[in-house]
């Protein structure tokens, strides 16, 4: 039992330093790579409070994806929906004393993981079953779907089903987070179920910042959806245009 | 009449049903490659150098580091399916190769595999892919199968726009020496006479005296269009098709005749004589910069304080989206008018303040429909708000003429489908392509003719206008079916005296 939980504690430690670095150095990349042509997807905004809310309907509506195709919407939105208040409800055990919120949202979140599931389900459905995205998808596509799947499962598990000596969890977090879990008071309990929702929830933490799950601040990188429609108004120049402008201009006379 | 072909019209659809995929129904050399003296002519190697792998995987990470568009695209893709049934030329031909995605994955699967952990690590599970020679083949040939009309990013979640992606690839392919004939011979001409035809100083001067003696027959109206004239007021940069291909001229005709009534002095320029910019097909920002340049010297040489753009899909992408960025600042023209205008801009102006007379009856022979152009649609704006793009050409029909029915709901505005010969496209070896891909806008024309009685469909695009003469007729309409919108308002202007 303590072998366990010094390894999923290291685990936890090894897969948040990937999951953050990964995500602050990708994001960094992509703040600082230039976008030396305006290029939004017209009709766009004029203004830059405009941009914000055309970007807000996207990330919580999935307003481009709902003119696409209504099935890949649902099943999109009810999934994303769902996982986020399970992961709110998940700050329960992170915290002490529980945030009022949290505790609010307690019942919401314990059956959105159903929601979770079915919207999981249609999109592994349709990606096995329409053959345009059969076409188009590799076996991680599927891997991931079927990860995310057993996070849900076994969290649904143990929340409804086989149930686990919460409190201790909670006592084995908080002194993973605090970093005192090594002094052998905290251990981690070892149901399967457990377990099986930690490794995957692990391994999803690790995948994150090397896969397609880098969508998530992509879309608020996108220069079709980020740039104001400004072109004829405000000059818009990359440093490395400039710097081709100014060799241009000195070779030439 | 079309011509017989080595290859079937697509039907009709009853309705707009997905097509069932046939891969590699398109599968072929591509387009015609480019020749040695052209590719050099912009700066390329001149055919596939001996370590194209090591070059394009370079250049690859050099626009990487230069484009933040093809970084995030080339990474946030879910795979999720929005865009597969989207493109005209999956609609047409039933490549899967030609869902925007797949298309994407073509150069996604090289990406990953030297660009990312995973597919360093595990190229199978991710499908990342070698860099091999049907790969680079896939590339030549599929990346000429898109023309950058955005329409897939206008159905992705995260914005992903095929068209930089093709860009991209078309840049690298010009990079190891395997350019496209087309576009690189067309740019080429540019650079030594000014414009795509190829038409020099001399024959331009004389086609245009021929349109003034034309209109002088028509009308009986001295209606001028002046050329490299110093000190007009406008310089007008208008594709070269214009100045004889039909029905582009009539529009040009029209424009003339517009001028010629708001009483404002203008000219056009030997020097920039083309509105094209095939830089932006190519993806080559250098090449785009240098044909861009021609236009601020033109409109240096000239002292004119105004620059409008004639009717042309992709040049006013260039140059509502990007000539500031290319070759401005514009700080030498009148800041009061848009820098730079488009002629509908212009004419709607006029036909607001009721400075142009029209009678619409002159054009009550023809019932009008009107195609939004890919690259004013979804790449550009005209007037001061949002989807004004949409608004000014259909407002200017409607001053026009007194029939005029939109295309359904889903082929217009942001959503119009491609005529099939844009991004570089428009060449005689790709007709079966440009005959396939034209099918969805050929089923929303036929809508329109059997519920209205349309007849005619106006453009304001010199590529679009060029792709409908060709292919209209294989799907049983005419090829006069398509018009200028200026040739509208050139046929319902009414010339009124206004001295005195």
């Amino acid at each position: 039992m303590e072998f366990w939980t010094a390894f999923y504690a290291v685990s936890f430690y090894f897969a948040i330093v990937i999951l953050v670095g990964g995500l602050a150095s990708k994001i960094y990349q992509y703040a600082m790579t230039p976008a030396p042509l305006k290029v939004p997807t017209m009709p766009a905004p004029l203004t830059t409070g405009g941009v914000v809310v055309r970007i807000l309907f996207e990330v919580i509506l999935f307003k481009s994806l709902f003119r696409s195709n209504k099935w890949i919407w649902l099943f999109g939105i009810v999934f994303h929906g769902a996982l986020w208040l399970v992961l709110f409800r998940h700050l329960r055990y992170f915290t002490e004393p529980v945030w009022t919120l949290v505790v609010l949202a307690q019942p919401f979140g314990k059956y959105a993981s159903f929601a979770m599931l079915f919207g999981l389900i249609g999109l592994l459905i349709r990606r096995m079953m329409v053959e345009r995205i059969r076409y188009i998808s590799s076996p991680s596509d599927y891997l991931m779907l079927i990860l995310l799947l057993v996070i849900g499962g076994s969290g649904t598990m143990i929340t409804f089903v086989t149930h686990t000596d919460i409190v201790q969890f909670k006592a084995f977090m908080l002194s993973v987070m605090y970093l005192n879990v090594f002094n052998g008071q905290h251990l981690l309990p070892t149901d399967g179920f457990l377990l099986l929702h930690l490794t995957s929830v692990i391994l999803l933490m690790i995948i994150f910042p090397l896969s397609k799950l880098l969508h998530a601040p992509g879309v608020f990188f996108s220069p079709s959806r980020n740039q104001v429609d400004n072109s004829r108004e405000k000059r818009h120049l990359a440093t490395w245009a400039k710097e081709l402008e100014a060799s241009s201009a000195s070779s030439s006379h | 009449m079309a011509k017989k072909a080595n290859f079937e019209t697509p039907a009709f659809r009853p309705y707009p049903v997905i097509p069932i995929l046939k891969p590699d129904i398109m599968k072929g050399n591509g387009p015609f490659v480019a020749k040695p003296q052209m590719q050099e002519a912009l700066g390329y190697p001149e055919e596939l150098i001996d370590n194209w792998q090591e070059v394009a995987i370079a250049k690859m990470g050099d626009l990487l580091k230069k484009y933040r568009s093809l970084r995030v695209y080339l990474d946030a893709c879910v795979k999720c399916g929005a865009c597969t049934d989207k493109c005209h030329y999956m609609i047409g031909t039933h490549d899967p190769k030609n869902m925007p995605v797949a298309r994407q994955d073509l150069l996604r699967q090289v990406y990953r595999r030297y660009f990312t952990w995973a597919g360093k690590l595990f190229p199978k599970l991710v499908g990342a892919k070698d860099l091999t020679k049907d790969v680079l083949d896939d590339w030549y040939n599929y990346y000429h199968q898109c023309s950058q009309c955005r329409r897939c990013s206008v159905f992705c979640p995260y914005g992903i726009d095929t068209a930089d992606i093709s860009m991209a690839a078309r840049e690298i392919l010009d990079c190891v020496g395997k350019g496209q004939k087309y576009c690189n011979e067309i740019i080429a001409k540019v650079y030594k006479i000014g414009n795509n035809l190829g038409l020099p100083e001399p024959a331009l001067a004389n086609t245009l005296e021929g349109l003034e003696e034309d209109i002088k027959l028509d009308t009986g109206v001295d209606v001028r269009l002046p050329l490299d004239e110093e000190g007009a007021e406008v310089l007008v940069i208008t594709p070269s098709a214009d100045f004889f291909a039909e029905p582009h001229v009539d529009g040009l005709i029209g424009y003339a005749k517009v001028f010629h009534q708001a009483g404002i002095s203008w000219t056009l320029s030997s020097k920039a004589s083309e509105a094209a910019n095939f830089g932006m097909f190519i993806g080559s920002y250098e090449n785009m910069r240098q044909v861009a340049l021609r236009i601020r010297e033109a409109a240096l040489e000239l002292k004119v304080k105004r620059i409008i753009f004639g009717e042309c899909g992709h040049a006013w992408r260039v140059a509502y989206s990007f000539l500031n960025t290319l070759a401005g600042p514009f700080d030498f023209l009148d800041q009061r008018y848009p820098i730079p205008q488009h002629i509908c801009e212009f004419t709607y102006d006029l036909i607001q303040k009721g400075a142009l007379k029209l009678d619409k009856s002159a054009n009550d022979h023809r019932k009008l429909t009107f195609h939004d152009s890919c690259n004013v649609a979804r790449a550009s704006r005209m007037g001061n708000m949002p989807g004004g793009q949409f608004v000014i050409p259909r407002e200017i029909i409607k001053a026009s003429c007194n029939y005029f029915y939109d295309m359904p709901a889903d082929t217009i505005h942001d959503q119009t489908f491609c005529c099939g010969g844009g991004g570089g496209l428009l060449t005689d070896d790709l007709i079966e392509l440009r005959v396939k891909g034209a099918l969805p806008r050929m089923e929303a024309l036929k809508y329109v003719v059997d519920n209205h009685g349309v007849t005619h469909m106006a453009a304001i695009c010199a590529i679009c206008k060029s792709q409908f003469s060709k292919v209209l007729p294989y799907y049983g309409f005419k090829m006069d079916q398509i018009v200028s919108i200026h040739q509208l308002v050139s046929d319902a202007l009414v010339f009124e005296v206004n001295e005195i």
